[in-house]
C-alpha cells in the first residue's frame, strides 16, 4: 500500500498532469493554417489609415483584404451642394501631396462644359504646377520606399529635397499643399519675379537627388532583393483592375495619358518620353517612378523657358454657372488616372460628381496580388503600389 | 511628344470623326445591345447599352481591345436636390415642396445618349492599343419601388469588384453575382444610401451654407458694370494681341 500523497507530490502530480494536457493541446493548436494579422489602420506603409487584415499560413499570406473607410469623407456627395470654385477646396484635399494635380481635371471638365477655354500661357504654368507637383509627390516615395524595406536615411534626403519643391509652388500659390489656385478660365494669378530662376536651379538640385536615390537605394544589395520579383502584376491583370500611373506602366503597358489623351495641357508641346519595364514587380514600379521623376525635371526646364506671354485668365462671368450636360476629363496624375465626372443641370453647383481617383482602383489589385506572398513582403508591395488614403477614401 | 504635336489645333475635328467613326464600328459590333450613341463635339463617345446586355456587351468591349476598366458608378437622376443653396426657398420651405417645373424641362438636354430611368448605370473603359475611350451607360428599371438587380461584371474586371460595392451601398443597386456584396467605406450596420438625392445632407439641413453669401445674385445694372470692369481688365492685359 503506498503512502498517501503529501502536499509536495500532489503538486508535482498536478504539474505533470498540466504539463502534459498543455502539450497536448499544443501538439493539436500548433496548426499554422488559421492566424489573422492586422497591419494598420496605423502603419508607416499605409499613408494614413488603411487596415489589411491578412489570413496567413505560417509565413504565408493566405487572403488579404484591405478594409477602408477610415478617412471617408464622402466628396461626391458634399460636391453637390456646392458652387463649383468651392469644389476645388475639397478636391485639394483628395491625394494631399500633389494637390494641385488633383484640381486640374475637375476645372478642365468645368471649362468643356462651359466651352471656356484657358489662354494659352495659363496653360503653361497650369501644366508646370501640375508637374512639380507631381514631382513633390513621387520625390516622396522615392525616399518612403527605402523606409519600408528598412533603410531610413533616403527619406530624410527626401524630405528636405521635396521641401525646396514645396517652396516654388508655394511662392506662386500661397499654399505648400493646398494651392486652390487653379480657377475656372485661367489661374489665379500670374508667377512672380525671378520665380524661374529659381526654379530651374530647383530642378537641377532635384535631378541631383533622382541621381543620390538611384545610388542610394537602387544599386543596393538588400533592396533589390527585397524588390525584385515581389508582388509581380503582368499587364492584363493591371488592365483588368484597373491600375494607373506608374504601377500600370511598371506592368509593361505603354499608356500616359500624357501622352495619349492631352485633355488640352502644354504637354505636347515639349519633348519628353514614357518609361515602362517589362518586369512588372516592386522594384520596376520604384524603378519608373525614378525615372518619371527625372522626366518631370526635364519637363518643368523646358516649359519653363517657353512660357508664352498674354493674360491668364479667360473671360468668364463673376458668377460662374454651368450649361447643362455631362463631362468626364480625366489626367495622368502623380499617383494614375485622376478624373472627374461631372453632371450639370445649369445650376451654380454640379449634379453629381464621379471622382475617379487612382489609388482606388491601384490598391483593389491588392487581394490578388498578395496571395502567395511572405508577411515581410506584404510591406514592400504596399509601399511599392503607392497609395495615399485620401485618395482611396475620398 | 514628336508625334502629336499640331494635333493640338485641328484636332479637335479629326477626334471627333475618330469617335463618330469608333461609335459606328461599336454599336456594329455590339448590335442591338445598343441603344444610342452619343458624340460631344471635342469631348467624349457615350454608348448606352441594353441593361439585359450589359454584361455580355462588357465582355465584347474587352475582348475588343477595350481592356483598361476604367470605373465603374452610377447617378440618381432624381430632382429632389435635399439642401441645394440654389433652392433656397426649398430649403427654408423644409421638405413639403418637391416638384420644381423649371429643372424638369432641362432634363433632355442633360443626359448624354438619353435614357429615361432614375438611376443609371456609368462605366468607362479604355483601348491603350487604340488611344481611345468609351463611356457606357445602363437604365437601370425601377422594380417594386427600388432599383432592378443588374447583372455584376466582375468576371470580365475584376477591378469591377470594388466599384460595384461602392455603388451598391451609395445607390442601393444589386449586382447579380457579386460574391462579397457588402459595405466598402460605410460602417455595416449603416442605413440609407448616401448618394441617392432623397438622402438628406443633414448638416446642410440644419445650418445654411455660409458660402450662401457669396453667390447672392447680382442687382442688373451692378453686373452690367462688373461685367463691363472685366471686359476692361481683359482687354488691357493684351488678350487682344
Amino acid at each position: 500500500m503506498s503512502p498517501p500523497p503529501t502536499a509536495s507530490t500532489l503538486r508535482e502530480q498536478q504539474a505533470y498532469v498540466a504539463a502534459q494536457a498543455a502539450d497536448a493541446r499544443v501538439n493539436v493548436e500548433l496548426d499554422t493554417g488559421d492566424m489573422t494579422l492586422n497591419i494598420g489602420p496605423q502603419h508607416p506603409a499605409t499613408h494614413g489609415t488603411l487596415r489589411i487584415a491578412c489570413q496567413l499560413d505560417g509565413e504565408q499570406v493566405i487572403s488579404a483584404e484591405p478594409l477602408m473607410g477610415y478617412m471617408h469623407r464622402g466628396y461626391e456627395k458634399l460636391c453637390e451642394v456646392r458652387t463649383y470654385p468651392q469644389c476645388t477646396t475639397l478636391i485639394n484635399r483628395i491625394d494631399w501631396l500633389g494637390s494641385f494635380a488633383n484640381e486640374v481635371p475637375f476645372i478642365l471638365a468645368a471649362e468643356q462644359l462651359m466651352g471656356v477655354e484657358a489662354p494659352p500661357r495659363a496653360q503653361w504654368i497650369r501644366t508646370i504646377l501640375f508637374e512639380l507637383s507631381r514631382i513633390a509627390n513621387l520625390s516622396l516615395f522615392l525616399g518612403d520606399m527605402g523606409v519600408q524595406v528598412g533603410a531610413l536615411t533616403p527619406v530624410f534626403f527626401a524630405f528636405r529635397d521635396r521641401e525646396r519643391v514645396l517652396n516654388q509652388i508655394e511662392e506662386v500659390t500661397g499654399g505648400r499643399f493646398h494651392p486652390n489656385f487653379d480657377r475656372i478660365g485661367g489661374l489665379k494669378d500670374d508667377i512672380p519675379r525671378g520665380w524661374i530662376a529659381e526654379t530651374h536651379a530647383v530642378m537641377a538640385k532635384m535631378r541631383g537627388f533622382c541621381d543620390e536615390m538611384e545610388d542610394l537605394l537602387m544599386g543596393n544589395e538588400i533592396f533589390q532583393t527585397r524588390c525584385r520579383s515581389v508582388g509581380v502584376i503582368p499587364g492584363d491583370v493591371a488592365l483588368s483592375y484597373g491600375l494607373s500611373g506608374a504601377n500600370l506602366r511598371a506592368s509593361g503597358v505603354d499608356w500616359d495619358l500624357r501622352r495619349d489623351a492631352n485633355p488640352g495641357l502644354a504637354w505636347d508641346q515639349v519633348d519628353w518620353r514614357v518609361w515602362t519595364h517589362p518586369d512588372g514587380d516592386s522594384f520596376a514600379r520604384y524603378w519608373v517612378r525614378l525615372q518619371e521623376t527625372r522626366e518631370a525635371t526635364k519637363i518643368v526646364d523646358q516649359l519653363l523657358d517657353g512660357i508664352p506671354s498674354g493674360p491668364i485668365m479667360a473671360k468668364v462671368p463673376r458668377i460662374i454657372k454651368v450649361p447643362a450636360g455631362e463631362a468626364y476629363v480625366s489626367t495622368e496624375n502623380p499617383l494614375g488616372e485622376m478624373g472627374y465626372y461631372v453632371v450639370s443641370k445649369g445650376g451654380l453647383g454640379p449634379f453629381r460628381v464621379k471622382i475617379r481617383t487612382p489609388s482606388f482602383s491601384n490598391i483593389s489589385v491588392v487581394p490578388w496580388v498578395m496571395r502567395g506572398t511572405y508577411v515581410p513582403d506584404i510591406i514592400t508591395i504596399l509601399g511599392s503600389l503607392y497609395f495615399i488614403l485620401g485618395d482611396i477614401d475620398r | 511628344m514628336a508625334d502629336d504635336t499640331g494635333d493640338e489645333q485641328p484636332d479637335d475635328q479629326a477626334g471627333d470623326e475618330a469617335r463618330e467613326a469608333l461609335a459606328a464600328e461599336l454599336s456594329e459590333l455590339l448590335g442591338d445591345a445598343v441603344i444610342e450613341s452619343h458624340v460631344e463635339t471635342g469631348q467624349n463617345l457615350w454608348l448606352r447599352i441594353d441593361i439585359e446586355q450589359w454584361h455580355g456587351a462588357m465582355a465584347a468591349l474587352r475582348d475588343a481591345g477595350f481592356a483598361y476598366f476604367g470605373f465603374l458608378s452610377a447617378i440618381d437622376w432624381t430632382d429632389a436636390p435635399e439642401g441645394r443653396y440654389e433652392d433656397t426657398e426649398f430649403d427654408s420651405a423644409g421638405a413639403g415642396e418637391e416638384e420644381d417645373a423649371s429643372s424638369a424641362t432641362a432634363e433632355e438636354t442633360v443626359r448624354r445618349g438619353g435614357g429615361e430611368t432614375r438611376f443609371q448605370l456609368l462605366a468607362q473603359l479604355h483601348s491603350p492599343a487604340r488611344h481611345a475611350a468609351v463611356l457606357i451607360k445602363a437604365d437601370v428599371p425601377p422594380a417594386d419601388g427600388a432599383p432592378a438587380s443588374v447583372p455584376s461584371i466582375i468576371d470580365v474586371f475584376a477591378g469591377a469588384d470594388w466599384h460595384e460595392r461602392e455603388a451598391h451601398e451609395m445607390f442601393g443597386l444589386v449586382f447579380e453575382g457579386h460574391p462579397n456584396l457588402e459595405h466598402i467605406y460605410l460602417p455595416t450596420e449603416f442605413e440609407g444610401h448616401p448618394l441617392r438625392k432623397d438622402f438628406p445632407l443633414l448638416a446642410r439641413a440644419v445650418k445654411p451654407w455660409p458660402g450662401v453669401v457669396d453667390i447672392e445674385e447680382i442687382p442688373p445694372e451692378l453686373e452690367a458694370q462688373l461685367e463691363a470692369e472685366v471686359m476692361a481688365e481683359f482687354e488691357a492685359s493684351g488678350a487682344g494681341a
